[in-house]
């Protein structure tokens, strides 16, 4: 019978038992490291300050901010602001408060989003499990599409829309979003499904399955990961959108975004800071929110999408 | 007419022609298996029968209806991968129902058949599991299970085993053939193993080059290969390949053989062959197992021939020692019965029988006689 070796043996070698120990091994030892968390926590209230800031602020009444108690916490504790910034402050020339816009921005981002992930799904199938011609010239198009400046097509743009007669409306903004967006959500699934077994896809073909359920019942259900990373990615960048929402949109469809920065310009009397606060928190919330939910599959998605890909 | 034919088939990628003109008819219930180096246009023949990949020129027909132009769906064929390609996302019970579903199968008809075929293949226990929590073994059973629902004309199997480890791989090479002769279904079988290719099949294809090298039974190919690729290709340890000349012994044409220390042995060739090729330089192939101790030699031969040599090396394998001489400037190997004593040095009695011999042209590669 072979003789298994002994841990003595595997360890031999490591470390050097000679060496006499430090005298105070324990705080030595830990140095490093306290210093390390001390810095990281001194980072984290850094960054964190301006959310502190804000919901404070947005906590209070105007008299306590204009006291100059800005850093304080709120002496008389109020949700007014919050109401005041969803309902009934003045944004531009009516005093309808964020609420029909932050409609607006949900009903430009939920089909923007949808269809521009479920466009690039396709156009990744497509590109890596059903080779034509010009295929990679295709996809560099699409690549290059991604890193045209916004502002270049701004005029180009305004003329499209004003063609198709979908100016200064929701659906105008949805198309927008929807053309910049395929760009990187192909991008994304073209990488994820290059390293989707092809087998899998001749499979199915013996199987008899057509070209849309090889997508449906075939690479949709292994593309968790990769979709939330690009619903994460086109959620923030369309719902953060402030130019296209600023040129292509009217009153009535202006995005979230715009709408903050017409609360916040809007000078009757006072400036209203705590307002101002609310709104601003109302901005931010769907993003964090999509974040908190979807992130640690963010980061498992990116992974998953760089190592295999 | 076969029930598989392939007429003068070929597959170019651009200017580069990866399968040359090929004809090879299957008869139903064969088990072709298609065997070569990585490389030799084998996968790529597959793939074109199962409709994966278009035919260049030429046709591929399935019980006398072209297949040029039809979806692999419809041609009734079902194939196994090398990766096994079950869908990660369902369970083996979907896996295997995934191809009925598509060809609209009722569902109690599908239960039927996938309870019948899990039986078969033994995974009744593991319908509800999903690929992952798979062992290999188990992976390739479900493989095979997706393919026999489908009652196929043509079963394809594309190195199905090289995934296994060494046991396994003898164990489900087995159960492959039991399967064939269970089923009787006719079956293209790729692999680069050359053992499988001569234990699975009832016909072989020795591929190389985008050339069949020769088609023949299993027997045929190993005992009268067609040329040194298939001679050195088949065979465990392989065929030995080295120079000689042809030269008269006692009036018989016979193949004069260096030996290490430059003295020279006469092998007379069996049945008076190679007549006329006086002086001529050729190939001699010798199998291992026809290179042996006096003992051990074929006594049903009357062409076995004592060349002594020096030993260079012993290989015991258990049950058989390979030893190692030195011919014609190459390592000989020869098969020796295990408790035969000998050792490295020794001047020792090889036995060779001339009857296995066989002779390759050294400029051509083809074989002489």
């Amino acid at each position: 019978m072979a003789t298994a070796p002994t841990s003595r043996f595997i360890t031999a070698g490591t470390g050097d038992p000679t060496q006499p120990r430090a005298k105070g091994p324990r705080l030595s030892a830990h140095l490093p490291r306290v210093i390390l968390y001390a810095l990281l926590t001194l980072f984290c209230i850094y960054y964190l300050l301006p959310l502190y800031v804000m919901v404070a602020n947005s906590l209070k009444p105007l008299s306590e901010i204009t006291a100059g108690g800005m850093m304080a916490l709120p002496d008389a504790w109020t949700l007014a602001p919050w109401q005041s910034a969803w309902s009934t402050a003045q944004i531009g020339v009516e005093a309808t408060g964020l609420r029909p816009y932050f409609i607006n921005s949900l009903v430009m981002v939920i089909p923007a989003v949808a269809i521009s992930t479920i466009l690039g799904a396709l156009n990744g199938y497509v590109l890596t499990k059903w080779h034509f011609r010009g295929a990679t010239l295709i996809f560099g198009l699409l690549l290059f599409g991604c890193f045209i400046p916004f502002q270049m097509v701004l005029i180009p743009m305004a003329r499209m829309l004003g063609l198709m007669g979908l100016s200064g409306t929701v659906p105008g903004l949805i198309f927008v979003h929807l053309v910049y967006g395929i760009g990187f959500s192909t991008l994304y699934f073209r990488n994820y499904y290059a390293a989707f077994p092809t087998e899998l896809v001749r499979a199915a073909q013996i199987d008899g399955a057509g070209f849309f359920r090889i997508f449906w019942r075939i690479l949709l259900p292994s593309s968790g990961p990769i979709a939330v990373v690009c619903i994460i990615w086109q959620f923030t960048n369309i719902w953060n959108d402030f130019l296209f929402g600023a040129s292509f949109a009217d009153f009535d469809s202006q995005p979230m975004t715009v709408a903050l920065n017409n609360l916040v310009n809007s000078s009757t009397g006072v400036k209203e800071y705590n307002v101002h606060f609310a709104g601003a928190l109302m901005a931010a919330a769907p993003t964090l929110l999509v974040y908190i939910v979807a992130g640690r599959f963010f980061v498992r998605g990116l992974m998953a999408g760089s190592v295999k890909g | 007419m076969g029930f598989l034919d392939i007429k003068q088939a070929t597959k170019s990628y651009g200017a580069v022609k990866v399968l040359h003109e090929t004809d090879i008819s299957v008869e139903e219930g064969e088990f072709l298996v298609l065997v070569g180096p990585s490389g030799c246009g084998k996968s790529t023949l597959l793939n074109m029968i199962a409709g994966l990949e278009d035919v260049t020129s030429g046709d591929i027909a399935i019980k006398g209806r072209s297949m040029l132009g039809v979806k692999p769906a419809d041609r009734n064929i079902a194939m196994v991968f090398q990766s096994y390609a079950l869908y990660p996302n369902m369970t083996v019970r979907g896996n295997i129902s995934f191809g009925m579903e598509m060809h609209g199968l009722a569902k109690p008809e599908r239960e039927k058949k996938i309870e019948a075929v899990a039986e078969l293949l033994q995974i009744t226990q593991l319908l509800d599991r999903k690929p992952g929590q798979l062992s290999g073994g188990q992976r390739q059973r479900v493989a095979m299970g997706r393919a026999l629902t489908r009652d196929p004309d043509v079963f394809l199997f594309d190195e199905p085993l090289s995934n296994l480890d060494a046991k396994l791989r003898v164990d489900m090479r087995t159960e492959i053939k039991k399967l064939h002769h269970k089923l009787g279904t006719t079956i293209v079988y790729v692999t680069h193993d050359q053992i499988e290719a001569l234990t699975l099949s009832t016909r072989i294809a020795v591929m190389y080059g985008g050339h069949v090298q020769q088609l023949g039974t299993p027997k045929e190919v190993y005992d009268n290969p067609a040329n040194m690729f298939v001679a050195g290709f088949m065979g465990s340890p392989s065929m030995n390949l080295f120079p000689a000349k042809v030269a008269q012994a006692n009036g018989a044409p016979a193949a004069e053989v260096t030996l290490r220390n430059g003295e020279t042995a006469l092998l007379p060739f069996a049945g008076g062959s190679m007549a006329g090729h006086d002086g001529r330089d050729i190939i001699l192939g010798i199998r291992p197992e026809a290179i042996t101790d006096r003992d051990g030699a074929d006594r049903n031969s009357n062409a076995v021939h004592m060349i002594e040599a020096t030993v260079e090396l012993t290989e015991p394998a258990g049950s058989d020692t390979f030893v190692v001489t030195h011919m014609g400037g190459r390592d000989i190997t020869g098969r020796f019965r295990a408790d035969v004593q000998v050792e490295a040095g020794d001047r020792f009695p090889f036995a060779i029988n001339m009857e296995k011999a066989v002779v390759f042209d050294p400029e051509t590669e083809a074989r002489v006689a």
